[in-house]
């Protein structure tokens, strides 16, 4: 294929944006249906994208290079594998539920709020395909101003704390990852990313560079202890910020582990993986812990993201303690699959229950757990769609929830066994926030006035709900298509980071 | 058709129901939902018997089948597949049937419930869970099911979710459930571990290579493999099964409509514990430890439960105790390698526990949702098929000769008896005084129901009508009546096999070697072939049973509770007087609850606070952001006072700096 197929990704949603800018704030309709527009033909190109993808292969494909900053050898440099290709699709598909979601439920500076999240879509999808670390870096953020505005125009009471403190964790953590980029840039010669996974570096540089670019990821995906920023984010945010929030930006932090913290630092990350191990399940735990007694609907989803986050990080970096294991021949495969799979699922899954929350909220005007009760009783078509999305959410097989945590459980007796126990200790706690906030929410009678005057899904909100479903269900069922892209590539990571770089 | 079209059609004929009937209310209407249901579920129950005919009379061999591959990753293949052998049909035929039963019950049962279609679409859903759960042929896809049938008992449970009490019941039985799949998840992670495949065939097959391996979960203690992974697994049985200490969701879960109650939480569901171990036999064989364990609680919960059942005053949770008392009857049997035995009594217990139940729903309904028996009594002029049934259910859950329960109890006993486990004789002695139990709970339920005096009243006609429709307990609007043939019906065709099953099916199931090709028992344990050496016929087996001590411990409990219940009703308060100790801890079922309401879950809602309140909000975003952003705040505060915009301040700091410098330069 000749066509840039990458660049109109990335391009198409970012000067679609500008369109419904320049469409101005009187015509809101055109603004709508301009955003739908460009959403879905940025879909049905990545869905060719998925199509015309060779799974078998673990090169780079549909590379495109252009030299764009000479002085400094940088170049336009993109193209996709295994990893990029399903958080791009996933990407793609948000970007268009997003624009459905919030169709009329913003009124104020409608062209400004699509424009916002189709731009935030095109430098998503951007910084998933850049193999330029300058690239990616300009991407990566980049994509902090749209959001920033999001929560800043649209948010809640306390908006501005908010916007701040994640703007300001997020800018910290990655400050440190760009002095990283540019050490490897002297060094090597080169921002090309594939060229930094094979150049040697020494176990002192390693370890400083790992700690670099762990600062930036640990804060976006979030890890314990650098999570705070999420809940007060998330809280503030409109639902369409929650949703992409939830559903794409923390997977940066994923992504950024598998495209730099392993291959670059295999040995810093051998040497510390005891670190990641040990915050990736103390997230598992003691989030989940604290999500069971939030009191606020998107907290208690925020704090539970963070918690499944922590099967991303534990699924690729215990890679290294089976390697170690003398026993077990095989296993690390799993777990790096099933990161990648969590990563997608809980997109998902999140953006699914960030948007009950909203549909909650355009009609109450409440986040608080206290305020409804018995809401099944006036919203049954809803409370069934909440008790999907939440069983996905307390990882029940059948649904994609369970795909990552069981494959990263999996992989996990293999390098430990209180690894494996407890991380499965989320069976429990998942299922006892979870299911709670059922019973609080959903359950019982009906709590009061104003959830007895509460109606039912509109179309609208149903058609959104019911496309996350069977996304949700399918990969449940048969997660072997979103699996089987990604083979390629893990076994070439795979064989990458077992080999020493010293 | 082909065969393997007609395993998937098994399943998938309830699911089918289940689609309709929940997500086209509106088009199908509440007959189109109990018709296509009942359809299904129908259509399932003739597919599972016309296999189980091939392979009786056909000769059909184990079919071992994958319908997709659900996954590959790291060279694992996760399928989705069947493995149908004599095992899995013996369950498919009792799971279909039953669910028929209860299918036919409901449309009687639930007439006025304005959820009737949900209730529909849960239990063909259940059915289907069950199904896929027990035609199984990996891991993977056993978990599938097992979670599949905790969501929907989850449903039911809780399908009155107005009721305060039901939605406790529904969120404690999941939980609980976790705690047992949280040891689940691991043994199947350890099974993956040791063997690098879920297949069951595969595992099977190399099932020698566990032996002598260990795994070191504390650093420096090696444990077998085998043991780790038995138990492991069993901890999901208990979970499932209700085996003491995880079983206090069992007694909840009667919140729950009679119907889900009978198939739900007796037939099925809560013996899929046993049935897993059952087809896990080949794994559990390799540990006697395992083994142990599995014995001593299932000891444990078949004696201390029997016990629980005898101070219940609510109808239904006499039988939920007698229900959680008689799947330790089984973990008991599979504990001592009698894994048969267990399978015969899960099978036998499947028909009489769900005649127990449906007749017990019988009741309530014609007592307008009444189930506290203090308002009982009396009935058996009111309802004569009702009181036969129940009759009939309570001499086969007895173990009296010749009715079904005599055959599968007998077994279990007589086989512990032989076992030579660790365990073994703490668990025939806890077994035979079970029986006194049993029987003892037996009869209370049934004097104190259908028996003696009439204790609730006909309120007056003239009465005002406000009184008329919440009237106090024990006051009835009108006499109670025999309840419509939709409800009796299934009582009498679940009666039958309750009476004839085991006479017609023990020489089979437990010495002909029909589920030999599905479980293995090593030589030396092999207790029922020993039993099998002296068996001469289900006739002369009960006939001998006459002088066995089981029969006069049965005996005993009924005069006893002839005495207490019938002839001298004085006596119970005499009994709470003089023993009131006891009768505490049994009302109060040992503590459980509450000692698990202390400790784990207030705990568990503390422990959330400290962490988020002391370490979220007060260390780090106290101290580490909102500190950090107060520290450049005061430093800013300070620094900016330098930016005075006097020259000769700048010119001094500008001096500072280039002897400091120099100085610097200069040292080094």
């Amino acid at each position: 294929m000749d066509w840039p197929i990458l660049s109109i990704l990335t391009w198409l949603p970012i000067a679609g944006g500008l369109a419904v800018l320049i469409a101005g704030p009187h015509r809101s309709g055109l603004a709508r249906l301009l955003s739908l527009a460009v959403a879905l033909a940025t879909f049905v190109v990545s869905a060719l994208l998925w199509g015309a993808f060779d799974p078998a292969s673990a090169a780079m494909q549909f590379a495109e290079i252009k030299p764009w900053i000479q002085t400094f050898q940088v170049n336009y440099h993109l193209g996709v594998d295994g990893f990029s290709v399903p958080l791009i699709l996933l990407t793609t598909f948000f970007g268009v539920l997003v624009i459905i979601a919030s169709w009329d439920t913003i009124q104020r500076n409608v062209h400004q709020y699509m424009a916002a999240f189709l731009i935030m879509e095109g430098l998503m999808i951007g910084m998933f395909s850049a193999l330029d670390g300058l690239l990616f870096y300009v991407f990566f953020e980049a994509l902090l101003i749209p959001m920033f505005l999001v929560i800043g125009m649209w948010g809640g009471p306390r908006r501005v704390y908010a916007m701040i403190k994640f703007f300001l964790y997020t800018f910290l953590g990655s400050v440190f990852m760009l002095v990283g980029l540019i050490y490897l840039y002297i060094q090597s010669g080169t921002w090309a990313i594939l060229d930094w996974h094979q150049f040697p570096i020494g176990m002192g540089a390693q370890k400083l560079l790992f700690l670099g670019f762990l600062a930036a990821f640990a804060v976006k995906i979030p890890m314990w202890p650098v999570h705070t920023w999420l809940p007060d984010a998330h809280v503030e945010a409109p639902t369409g910020g929650s949703v992409i929030l939830a559903a794409i930006m923390l997977k940066i932090g994923g992504y950024g582990f598998i495209r730099f913290s392993l291959p670059i630092t295999p040995d810093a990350s051998a040497a510390l993986d005891w670190l990641v191990i040990t915050l990736s399940l103390i997230a598992v735990v003691y989030i989940g812990f604290v999500a069971l007694v939030q009191q606020d609907m998107k907290k208690l989803i925020a704090y539970s993201s963070i918690s499944h986050m922590g099967f991303v990080t534990l699924g690729l970096f215990i890679a290294f303690a089976i390697f170690r294991n003398p026993e077990v021949a095989t296993g690390a495969a799993m777990g790096i699959e099933g990161a990648m799979v969590q990563m997608i699922s809980y997109g998902f899954v999140s953006g699914a229950l960030f948007l009950c929350v909203g549909i909650l909220y355009d009609r109450l005007h409440s986040r608080m757990i206290a305020d409804y009760g018995g809401v099944a009783n006036t919203m049954p078509w809803f409370a069934t769609f909440v008790v999907l999305f939440l069983m996905a959410n307390a990882g029940l097989p059948g649904t994609s929830g369970f795909v990552g945590e069981f494959m990263v459980i999996l992989a996990a007796f293999k390098a430990n066994f209180w690894y494996a126990f407890l991380a499965a200790t989320t069976l429990i706690l998942g299922a006892a926030y979870s299911l709670w906030l059922v019973k609080r929410v959903i359950f019982g009678e009906v709590a009061n006035q104003e959830v007895a005057k509460l109606s039912d899904l509109t179309r609208r909100e149903a058609l959104v709900l019911g496309i996350l479903a069977v996304a949700i269900v399918g990969v449940g069922v048969w997660p072997q298509p979103l699996v089987g892209v990604m083979h390629g590539s893990v076994e070439q990571l795979i064989n990458h980071i077992s080999q020493s770089k010293l | 058709m082909s065969l393997k079209f007609i395993l998937l059609l098994i399943p998938l004929l309830p699911l089918f129901g289940a689609v309709v009937s929940g997500l086209l209310r509106k088009q199908v209407g509440r007959n189109g939902a109990h018709w296509v249901t009942i359809i299904g579920v129908g259509l399932s129950f003739v597919l599972s018997g016309w296999i189980l005919y091939q392979q009786v009379f056909a000769g059909l061999e184990t079919v071992n089948i994958s319908v997709y591959t659900w996954m590959v990753s790291d060279g694992v293949h996760f399928e989705v597949g069947f493995l149908v052998d004599h095992l899995t049909t013996l369950m498919m035929c009792v799971v279909t049937f039953v669910s028929l039963m209860v299918h036919i019950y409901t449309v009687g049962y639930m007439a006025d419930d304005p959820g009737y279609q949900r209730f529909f679409s849960y239990i063909a859903l259940f059915t289907f869970s069950m199904l896929m759960l027990v035609m199984a042929n990996n891991f993977l896809q056993l978990f599938f099911g097992w979670e599949a049938v905790g969501l929907v008992s989850y449903l039911l449970i809780g399908f009155w979710f107005k009721k305060e009490s039901a939605i406790f019941a529904n969120l404690k039985a999941f939980l609980v459930n976790r705690v047992g799949d949280f040891g689940f998840l691991l043994g199947i992670a350890a099974v993956l571990y040791a063997f690098g495949s879920l297949d069951y065939a595969e595992v099977f097959a190399r099932r020698g290579e566990l032996e002598g391996k260990t795994l070191a979960i504390i650093p420096g203690l090696d444990w077998q493999l085998a043991t780790i992974i038995c138990v492991c697994l069993f901890i999901g049985a208990m979970g499932k099964s209700a085996q003491a200490p995880l079983h206090v969701w069992l007694p909840d879960s009667m919140e729950g409509p009679t119907p889900i109650s009978a198939l739900i939480h007796a037939a099925t569901m809560v013996t899929a514990g046993i049935f897993m171990v059952a087809r896990m036999s080949p794994l559990f064989e390799l540990s006697d430890a395992a083994l142990s364990f599995v014995l001593l609680i299932g000891t444990f919960t078949a004696l201390a439960m029997g016990l629980v059942g005898i101070v219940q005053n609510d109808i239904k949770r006499v039988v939920a105790y007698s229900t959680l008392s008689q799947l330790g009857y089984m973990t008991v049997a599979l504990g001592a390698s009698a894994y048969s035995a267990a399978i015969f009594h899960l099978m036998t217990h499947a028909f009489f526990k769900a005649l127990l139940f449906l007749a017990a729903g019988s009741v309530i309904i014609a007592l307008h949702h009444q189930q506290d028996m203090r308002y009982m009594g009396g009935l058996r002029k009111h309802m004569p098929l009702t009181w036969i049934t129940a009759w009939v259910g309570t001499l086969a859950l007895i173990g009296f000769p010749f009715f079904s329960g005599f055959y599968s109890k007998d077994a279990i006993i007589e086989a512990v008896a032989e076992s030579q486990r660790f365990g073994s004789d703490v668990a025939h002695w806890g077994l035979l005084l079970g029986v006194f139990v049993t029987a003892l709970y037996s009869f209370r339920l049934l004097y104190l129901t259908f028996h003696g005096k009439e204790r609730f009243v006909i309120a007056a006609k003239d009465g005002d009508e406000s009184a008329a429709s919440h009237p106090p307990d024990g006051v009835l609007a009108h006499a109670p009546v025999e309840s419509p043939a939709v409800v009796t019906v299934p009582l009498i065709l679940l009666a039958i096999p309750s009476v004839f099953i085991g006479y017609f099916t023990i020489e089979p199931v437990l010495f002909g070697g029909w589920l030999n090709d599905s479980i293995v028992v090593e030589q030396g344990n092999d207790v029922l072939a020993r039993l099998g050496s002296h068996f001469s016929g289900a006739g002369a087996m009960a006939m001998h049973a006459l002088v066995s001590a089981p029969f006069w411990l049965m005996i005993g409990g009924f005069l006893l509770a002839t005495l207490i219940y019938r002839l001298r009703p004085s006596l119970t308060d005499l009994l709470h007087e003089k023993m009131p100790a006891l009768h505490r801890i049994l009302v109060h079922k040992y503590y459980f609850d509450e000692f698990y309401q202390r400790l784990f879950v207030r705990r568990a809602v503390s422990l959330g606070e400290v962490l988020w309140h002391r370490a979220d909000a007060g260390v780090i975003d106290g101290w580490l952001v909102n500190g950090s952003a107060r520290l450049v705040g005061q430093l800013s505060a300070r620094v900016r006072q330098w930016q005075s915009g006097f020259l000769f301040q700048y010119a001094f700091a500008m001096i500072i700096g280039l002897i400091g410098l120099l100085a610097v330069w200069v040292v080094l």
